[in-house]
């Protein structure tokens, strides 16, 4: 019965870093279109390429942020939260069998 | 003509081997503390020494250990650059140091209100320590970066400095700044406060720690498919992961080089922009009035 619970513990985990990984379609359009423009003005003017491109460096590392708000998350999902929560379960179980409710 | 001087005395070779050795150091404390394991695995810092105190647990991490060899460095290299000054007869250390100086003033100047002009060395110690710090992972050690608690410590330090410009005209028009445009929204700008450091520490820290597990995700995933490709190979030869020789490399460049130095650019530009805003409008240093007084009785 515990394998069964430790397997959906780690599905579920799985699927949340998943759909959490869905944030990053955000980020993706922004700094398509951001870059989209950079491009456009450097076109019209040339000259101006080194200030436009600093400018768009920063911009599309701001609009980054969420994306990268996601990963940590799907990280943290993948990495870390499956040992804490098989852990607690773990120590549930144990608790309850001393008590003598299983 | 140019008076013939010894390039380097003692103190100055004390300085390159301070700079050099923690960096060393460091690299050794982690070749001796990793456990022996087989194959790729992404673990956190390393703990090498952990004590009981009745707060909680103390723990010396990697990170630890790593961002203060980097604060040696930079201290060390800070003192390297700025020794034997001269106006006369500048060598290139000094015009390397100046150059330095030169560009953090510019930036402070370019983005920073006048009231903020002597802010340069916070911005560069800023820059430079994040940059150090994530460039670190080229050697091999785990960047300090990386860790969620460093960057925080940054980024409370930025929120400290915000506040305290917040309260420059009062508690009471603080207070009053957060019920603006509406007093609804009194909760919500409380909040916002409060996202200013978060996003900062996790935009940081969320761009170099994803750098280095993919970096490590990619090495493994080459060293399968090296395993699949040149397994027929018979002995030694087929055990050797060529396809991780060099193809990692590429990708270090752009999680490793560029991310950590457009992270460490942002960090500084975020702190600037947000102590720079933090500044009510109206105000008017004192100590500038005192000056400006001053100047008056002198005309």
């Amino acid at each position: 019965m515990i394998e069964l619970a430790i397997g959906i513990i780690l599905g579920g985990c799985a699927l949340g870093a998943g759909c959490a990984m869905i944030a990053g379609i955000g980020p993706g359009i922004g700094e398509g279109n951001a870059v989209a423009s950079a491009c456009e003005a450097i076109g019209r003017q040339p000259e101006s390429k080194s200030d436009v491109t600093s400018t768009m460096l920063f911009g599309c590392a701001i609009a980054e942020t969420t994306g990268i708000y996601a990963l940590v998350i799907a990280i943290l999902l993948i990495f870390v939260a499956p040992g804490r929560f098989v852990n607690i379960l773990t120590e549930g179980i144990k608790a309850a069998k001393e008590s003598g409710l299983i | 003509m140019r008076a013939t001087k010894r390039k380097f005395d003692f103190l100055d070779i004390i300085l390159i081997l301070g700079m050099i050795l923690p960096l060393v150091a460091a690299i050794m404390l982690k070749v001796l503390f990793t456990p022996e394991t087989h194959g790729v695995s992404i673990t956190g810092a390393l703990i090498f020494w952990q004590t009981d105190t009745p707060i909680g647990k103390l723990m010396i991490t990697e990170s630890i250990v790593n961002s203060w060899a980097i604060v040696m460095l930079i201290s060390c290299l800070a003192v390297f650059l700025t020794r034997k000054l001269s106006v006369k007869n500048p060598s290139t250390r000094q015009a390397f140091a100046e150059w330095i100086v030169y560009h953090c003033e510019k930036l402070v100047g370019g983005n920073m209100r006048e009231e903020f002009a002597n802010y340069g060395p916070f911005i560069a110690a800023i820059l430079s320590l994040s940059a150090f710090s994530s460039l670190s992972s080229l050697l091999g050690l785990h960047s300090p970066t990386s860790n969620i608690n460093i960057v925080a410590a940054w980024a409370s330090l930025v929120f400290v400095l915000i506040t305290y410009y917040k309260l420059k005209l009062g508690p009471i028009y603080y207070i009053k700044g957060f019920a603006e445009p509406v007093v609804i929204l009194f909760p919500i700008n409380v909040i916002s406060e409060f996202a200013t450091p978060v996003s900062m520490t996790f935009r940081h820290y969320g761009n170099i720690l994803s750098g280095s597990i993919i970096g490590t995700l990619i090495a493994y995933a080459l060293g399968l498919l090296s395993n699949k490709i040149f397994g027929f190979l018979p002995g030694l030869l087929g055990d050797i992961p060529y396809l991780r020789v060099g193809l990692p490399a590429i990708l270090s460049l752009y999680f490793d080089v560029f991310s950590a130095c457009m992270q460490a650019f942002i960090f500084a530009m975020l702190t600037m922009s947000n102590v720079s805003g933090a500044l009510p409008e109206g105000y008017i240093p004192k100590i500038r009035k005192k000056h400006r007084a001053k100047q008056q009785i002198v005309n």
